[in-house]
Parts: C-alpha cells; sequence; structure tokens
C-alpha cells in the first residue's frame, strides 16, 4: 500500500503534522526511532521508569493523545535508513513514492511508500571540540536531559555545566533538582546577550517564568554562574575529575572539580535526509546552521517533500506542532486531499501560532548560534572528528594540501567517515575550512549519503539462496 | 600566456598526463569544473585487482600496479596507501567455475599469474572465505588502495613539477584558431597549443567541442562500506563474474563494490542508491565472507564510470585535429590509470609510447559526420 502521507520523526512537529493530516482523511504514517513519540522535549519515559510530570510532560502528553485519536499509524522503534523515490529516479522518469527502508523496533527490515514526505528530524547538538572532551564522563546537554527526563538518572554527582542557550539553565536547574550538586554554570553567553534576547521573549510569560525559576534555584544553591566563560580543558585520566574556564575574552583561568561535564553549543538542524533528496539548502547561521530552503508552510524545493519543527531551522518546541500543522495542511492541498479554499482557511490558526511561537525560538537560537572564536580557539592536536580521530593539525595540513570544501576535507582527512557521519565533528570543521575559503557557503556540506543511520548487516541480508541473488550479467572479458 | 597543453579533468588520468608532460618540460595546465579527483578517481573502490581487469589490459595493469604500489617513490612522497597482497576470484556454482577458467585462461595468456586453486587451498590463502566456494583462481599480484586520497597524493608532485592546477574552472568550449586552442571559461580564455580531454563520463560532450561523436556510456557504480570491524580478510576478494570486490583497510573497515548499479546520469552525477541493487551487493559479499553478516554498514555511495562501445579505452589523437589527444574510458581505469597518463604523455612529447595506444577511429567510423 502507498500511504498519502509518510512523517518521519515524532517529536512535537511529527505528531502534530500526523493528527492534522490523519483528522483530514489522509491516510498517514509516522515512523519514530525512539520506543514513544515525544521528542527531545517532550520525551517519554520508557517502560519500568516513572518521572513526575511537569508542564513539558503535560504538553508532549497532550500531543500524544491527538496522535493517538487521530488514526494515523504509528510505528516506533525504527530504523530508517534508505531514502528513495520522489526525484530520486532515473532521468526522464517521473517523480516516484518516496520509499522509506527501515527496520522496526525486532530488527525486521520493512518498506513503506508514500506520495509525500514530512521530515521532522529535529537538531542535533553541536559540541565544538576543546582538550578532554572525549573524556568520560563529558555529556552532551541534550543527553544529559534524556537522562534526567526520561529515565531520572543523574549523570554524575558532581557537575559543571557548560555551553549556551536555555537548555543550559534547564539542565543545571533539574540536576539541582534531583540531587545533583552543580560544581558551575559555564555559560558563553554574556548578560548583554541574554538582555538582547529579552524583548522577543515578552510574549511569553511563561519561558521568562521559567527561566527565572531556574536561575533562582541556582541562585539558592549558591551555584558559580559564569557568564561570557567557556570550558578550556576537561582533565583527568580514565574519567573527567576537573574542569577549567576562562572568560571568553581572555583572563584568569578557574578550576571546578567534577565528576561530569555536560556540554552543549547549540543546536543544528539535522539535514541528513534533506541532504539525501539533494533539496535545495541555505546558511543561516541564526536557525542554528545549514537549513532546508522552504516556503512559509514547509515546502522544500523538492515536489511534495516537506520539513517542520526544529529540523527546518531551530525555533523551538512550542512553535514546532504549528510548523508540523502547516506542512501538513501543504501536503493535503498538494495532494489534492483538501480544496485551495480549506487549506487558506484552515493554515490560517497554525501560521500565527507559529509565528507567535518562533520569536521567541529565533531569539533563543540567536543565543545558541555557533560562535566561530570557540573554533579558532581548538588547539592544534586536539581531536576533531572523535570517529576517525582526525586532529585539527591534520585538517589545516588537508587545508594546506588545496582541500577546499567538505567533501574535499573529508576525502583528504577521513574526518566525518566514521559512524557518525559528520554528525557530530561537521559543525566545526566546516567552520575550520570556512576560516580558510572565506565562508560556510564555499565550504559548503558533505554530500548526504545513506543508510542514515548504521544498519545491521545481518538484518539487510536476512534469509537467502544464493540463486536468488540478482547478480548482474558478467562484466566484459 | 600559451600553455604547451592544457589538461581538461583532474582524475587520475589527467593528473597522470600533466605530471608526466610537466616532467618532460611542458608548461601544463590542469583544468577542473570541480576539485582534483573528486569523481570516479576519488570515489572508486580502489581495487588493484587483475582479475577483473580487461584481459587486453593486464600488460597496462600489471605495470600500474607497481606505480601505484611505489607512487611515493615517483610522487614526491604522496601516495594512497597501497597494500598489495593476494587475490582471490571465486564461483560458487558449476557455470562460474566455468567461466572462471575461461577468463583465467586469456587473463594468464595476458601475462597475469593466475593458477585455479581447489576451495581448500583458496581458504589457506584466505581464511574468511566461505566453505561454498567450489573454485578459486588466485593471483598472487593484487592490492587496493584508498582511492579518497588520489587527489592529495597527486597534487603535490604536480605542483612541483610546475603544472598550473586551475580547480573550480569549469571549460564551456574549445575553439582552434591558428595553430593553438582557446579554452572558453567563465574565468577567461586560457591558451594552449595543446589539449588533452581527460573527463571521464563527461568525454562525450567535451569530443563534441571539437565536431567528434565518441558515445560514451555511463554507469553508475554503487560502493558500500561497513564500520570498522576485527580482521575478517586479508586478500582482495572478487567473483567470477567481476560483479564484487571486497577488502578490509588497516582500519578495519570492509569495502563492498563490484559495479552493482545505482541512480544517476552524466547531468545529476550519482543521486541515489537502488535498495535492491544495495542488498544485492551486500548479500553476495556475505555469501563470500560470512563473518560480514555481524558488521554495519555505515555508508554507500555512487560513482560513475565511463565506457566506450566496445569497453576498450579511448586513449590516443583526436583523429582529424591536429594537437587535440583524449584518454579515458578505461575500463576498471583506476587500476591502469597511472600507467595510461604516463604512456599518453610519451606520444604526445613525440616518443614511441612503451604499449600501444588505444587510438579512437575504431569508436567513430560508424559514427563518422
Amino acid at each position: 500500500m502507498i500511504w498519502d502521507i509518510a512523517v518521519l520523526g515524532a517529536g512535537p512537529a511529527g505528531m502534530a503534522a500526523s493528527a492534522e493530516a490523519a483528522r483530514h482523511g489522509a491516510r498517514v504514517m509516522l515512523l519514530e526511532e525512539s520506543p514513544a513519540p515525544g521528542g527531545q522535549v517532550y520525551r517519554a519515559s520508557p517502560a519500568g521508569f516513572t518521572v513526575p510530570r511537569d508542564a513539558d510532560g503535560r504538553a508532549g502528553d497532550a500531543l500524544r493523545a491527538a496522535l493517538a485519536e487521530s488514526g494515523a499509524k504509528l510505528r516506533t522503534g525504527c530504523r530508517v535508513w534508505g531514502l528513495g523515490g520522489g526525484p530520486l529516479v532515473p532521468e526522464g522518469a517521473p517523480a516516484a513514492p518516496f520509499r522509506l527502508d527501515a527496520l522496526d523496533a525486532e530488527g525486521t527490515p520493512f518498506t513503506a511508500e508514500a506520495r509525500a514526505l514530512v521530515l521532522c528530524p529535529g537538531t542535533t547538538e553541536r559540541v565544538i571540540p576543546f582538550p578532554g572532551w572525549t573524556t568520560p564522563g563529558v555529556l552532551g546537554l541534550a543527553a544529559a536531559t534524556i537522562l534526567l527526563k526520561s529515565a531520572g538518572v543523574l549523570p554524575g554527582r558532581r557537575a559543571v555545566v557548560s555551553g549556551a542557550g536555555p537548555l543550559l539553565y534547564a539542565v543545571a536547574a533539574k540536576l539541582l533538582k534531583a540531587g545533583c550538586e552543580v560544581a558551575a554554570v559555564v555559560d558563553l553567553a554574556s548578560a548583554a546577550e541574554w538582555a538582547r534576547a529579552l524583548p522577543a521573549l515578552a510574549a511569553r510569560p511563561d519561558l521568562l517564568a521559567q527561566g527565572a525559576a531556574w536561575r533562582a534555584r541556582l541562585l539558592r544553591a549558591r551555584v558559580p554562574v559564569l557568564a561570557a566563560h567557556s570550558v578550556v580543558a576537561a582533565e583527568g585520566g580514565e574519567a573527567v575529575a576537573r574542569v577549567r574556564v576562562a572568560p571568553v575574552s581572555g583572563g584568569a583561568e578557574r578550576v571546578f572539580d567534577c565528576d561530569t561535564l555536560l556540554v552543549g553549543h547549540g543546536l543544528s538542524p539535522a539535514t541528513e535526509a534533506t541532504r539525501a533528496f539533494r533539496a535545495a539548502h541555505r546558511y543561516a547561521p541564526e536557525s542554528g546552521g545549514w537549513v532546508p530552503v522552504t516556503d512559509a508552510d514547509g515546502r522544500t524545493s523538492v515536489v511534495r517533500l516537506y520539513v517542520a519543527g526544529d529540523g527546518a531551522g531551530v525555533r523551538g518546541a512550542a512553535a514546532a506542532p504549528a510548523g508540523g500543522r502547516l506542512a501538513a495542511l501543504a501536503a493535503l492541498r498538494d495532494l489534492g486531499l483538501i480544496t485551495a479554499s480549506e487549506h487558506d482557511t484552515t493554515r490560517a490558526a497554525p501560521m500565527r501560532d507559529h509565528a507567535s511561537a518562533a520569536r521567541a525560538g529565533a531569539a533563543m537560537a540567536r543565543v545558541m548560534a555557533i560562535r566561530p572564536a570557540l573554533v579558532a580557539a581548538i588547539p592544534r592536536d586536539c581531536v576533531v572528528c572523535r570517529c576517525e580521530g582526525v586532529t585539527r593539525a591534520e585538517i589545516e595540513h588537508a587545508l594546506d594540501d588545496g582541500a577546499e570544501d567538505m567533501n574535499q576535507l573529508k576525502q583528504f582527512t577521513r574526518c566525518g567517515m566514521g559512524p557518525c557521519q559528520g554528525r557530530v565533528c561537521g559543525e566545526a570543521a566546516a567552520e575550520l575550512v570556512a576560516a580558510r575559503v572565506g565562508g560556510r557557503e564555499r565550504a559548503g556540506f558533505a554530500t548526504g549519503r545513506l543508510p542514515l543511520r548504521p544498519v545491521p548487516m545481518a538484518a539487510l541480508l536476512g534469509e537467502f539462496d544464493y540463486a536468488d541473488i540478482p547478480v548482474p550479467a558478467p562484466a566484459p572479458l | 600566456m600559451t600553455y604547451d597543453t592544457a589538461i581538461i579533468g583532474a582524475g587520475v588520468m589527467g593528473c597522470s598526463t600533466a605530471l608526466h608532460l610537466a616532467r618532460a618540460g611542458m608548461r601544463v595546465a590542469l583544468l577542473d569544473r570541480g576539485a582534483i579527483c573528486r569523481e570516479a578517481s576519488g570515489v572508486n573502490a580502489g581495487t588493484l585487482t587483475m582479475q577483473m581487469t580487461r584481459a587486453a589490459l593486464i600488460p597496462y595493469a600489471l605495470r600500474a600496479h607497481e606505480m601505484w604500489t611505489r607512487m611515493a617513490e615517483w610522487a614526491d612522497g604522496g601516495h594512497v596507501r597501497a597494500v598489495a597482497c593476494p587475490g582471490l576470484s571465486v564461483a560458487f556454482t558449476e557455470h562460474e567455475a566455468a567461466m572462471l577458467e575461461q577468463r583465467a585462461t586469456a587473463r594468464r595468456a595476458a601475462g597475469a599469474p593466475i593458477e585455479l586453486v581447489s576451495p581448500a587451498r583458496a581458504r589457506e590463502i584466505e581464511p574468511g572465505l566461505s566453505d561454498r566456494v567450489i573454485l578459486a583462481g588466485h593471483c598472487p599480484i593484487d592490492g587496493f588502495t584508498s582511492a579518497y586520497l588520489t587527489g592529495r597524493a597527486y597534487r603535490g608532485a604536480l605542483v612541483s613539477a610546475g603544472v598550473d592546477i586551475h580547480e573550480n574552472r569549469a571549460v564551456r568550449g574549445v575553439d582552434r584558431v591558428g595553430g593553438a586552442f582557446t579554452l572558453d571559461t567563465a574565468a577567461g580564455p586560457l591558451a594552449a597549443r595543446r589539449i588533452v580531454l581527460a573527463g571521464g563520463v563527461w568525454l562525450e560532450g567535451m569530443a563534441a567541442w571539437l565536431g567528434v561523436h565518441l558515445p560514451i556510456k555511463v554507469l553508475i557504480n554503487q560502493l558500500v562500506v561497513t564500520e570498522r570491524i576485527a580482521p575478517v580478510m586479508r586478500t582482495v576478494l572478487g567473483v567470477a563474474s567481476g560483479l564484487l570486490s571486497l577488502k578490509q583497510y588497516e582500519n578495519g573497515s570492509v569495502l563492498i563494490g563490484g559495479g552493482w548499479q545505482g541512480i544517476g546520469d552524466r547531468a545529476r552525477g550519482g543521486i541515489g542508491v537502488k535498495a535492491d541493487n544495495f542488498i544485492g551487493n551486500v548479500r553476495l559479499a556475505a555469501h563470500t565472507v560470512p563473518a560480514l553478516r555481524e558488521a554495519r554498514v555505515v555508508r554507500a555511495w555512487l560513482g560513475l564510470e565511463a565506457e566506450t562501445a566496445d569497453a576498450l579505452p579511448a586513449i590516443g589523437p583526436i583523429p582529424g585535429v591536429d594537437g587535440a589527444w583524449i584518454i579515458g574510458s578505461v575500463h576498471s581505469g583506476y587500476t591502469s590509470g597511472p600507467y595510461m597518463g604516463r604512456l599518453l604523455a610519451q606520444a604526445i612529447t613525440g616518443g614511441e609510447p612503451e604499449l600501444p595506444l588505444f587510438p579512437i577511429d575504431r569508436l567513430l567510423a560508424r559514427h563518422a559526420a
């Protein structure tokens, strides 16, 4: 069967998109990698874990309930590794249905086909390398959030929390509440940067109150909050034991003992799927980095391919459901499942909601935008690509040898060729290239490659007879 | 300024030709619409095998094999981490065994030291091999490179030989006025007394600039690589039909190739993996080395290969256009590449090539305007 709409990713955008489309009678398939829908912010607890409900939990439950009522088919725990169809057809052939190749929760392969595809891939946390960043005990802010939110597990007993953006304070406050000592909060942003973000937050008193509550909790616990500071190094042998921090403008270092360092330098839209479909992208640092080019409804440059939520440019979880609804309505319209006037009527509300929520999200995205100075400070012997062990010096050497873009850098050094496919190192490596060639646009990005996630050969192989392998005609002798 | 020779296309053929011409004293420009060795030369499987090479090309491939493995000596230290190791081409069925015998005989006659060995002997040479093999061709001269290093390996040698490398400079057309050529590029014209077309699958369009109709077929080869895994093999493996190439790199990753077709074309490049061919290719690989079943696939990609009507190379002068030369469409062209460029340079500089070129007259006769 060919679905009307397939939705990839069941965060707030994907849940809302699926529910909206299914409510209008479309046959919708929603695919999610996690065991339950929710995404990062509205993550559900796995079976056997009970975590107290908070505002995020309640918002997530509402989206989950709407999804369950909508009639959309949800498949969780599945790893989508292959993308095809759409524009990826032989020369002269008409566009095909989109094809998603996946493994289900048991590891069994399946294929889903759909006339339209809505991508809600979310973001990847950016970590700009520093000495010691690969030491055990150093975790991403997002990873810490998953531990805290879904499992109620502490990443350590005494933490340094560092990086940029609201997640910094959210994680620090949650750690305190859960009984973890917070040695310091090390914020890249200055007080002035936060002050500039305030007007955009004025329309969101809930966010302001939440932020104020986090700060108050840190103040009560007498946690040092260092503005405009960064981590210089994480030190320790087998595991992190202390962290050295310094003002971003230079100056005296301070040392904090800890057994975990939680670090996140912002969020970048996950563009693996849009790159694989060869959609047009633009570099928008204020939205997190490379983003697919879209219209206001989430249509990409590829016919019947849509993107919504933070994957379209970081605007935050509050804006994501409206973005998802807009993309779903655009897909319904493009498939002829609703009329032009129905579309005009139904998109007005989500358009308004999105604009209003996105204002605060955009302000937060600006605070989380990549900071070239942080990349410039990476020492030469520091590993940038941890999968392949490529240091900054090796990257600079490849640039000396004539690499001028991300694809050539990858070839010259193997940077980004490992299991993460550049998700972790890509931002830092691209900044290093950009510094030489005159900007991120010229540095480009690595061509999108399948599989989207490493895929176990055994699952792909299944049981087969040699005679059934469709070996092509022999090569000429 | 007028160059002695302008070479259009900076893949392994163009780079090699440029290097040897410059070392012979010519003033050489090497142009590419993209970066050096970023198309087929940088993304192929890096196989240096005789058992996938066309019989007619074996003498060339044997010489190129030695060039690859000793590249640092002639490329100012540049190298592609070439590994020399034995190779096995295997048969699982009687039909494949017959094909293997026939092909091994032809390749042996052309100079490749291939001997047919029993399954037991084959598994001594390659303990990772499946027990379902019924016959194997064994060639002690085999090996592989890390093809993604090719551009970097050539670049230093080209620069020190005095070649002017013009990356990201697409040629839109060629004019021939008087005794010289003018290359039309967005960055301005470039003048040269001779030109060499070395544009891989794009040779057909390049030949058309000179009024020559040379049909070139485009193959869209899929490649697959696994994550790093513990050693599972130590040779280069193929199958009788030539539709598998398999080797494990020092870092533990296993590269699976063989020319299974993906989606793409000359204009768009390789754009999509064909899921059925992807699965077929990895099944064939795992049938050959069962331990691969435990690996995870980390990446698949595509490379474009050019093929003439008779699947033999196009290397030589372009008939009717004095000073214009062509090099490309060499089956398993990466394997033979460094040597082919050296041969063409010998001819361009007025010498007698060590081995015969592959003039394109035979490919034009039926299409002559």
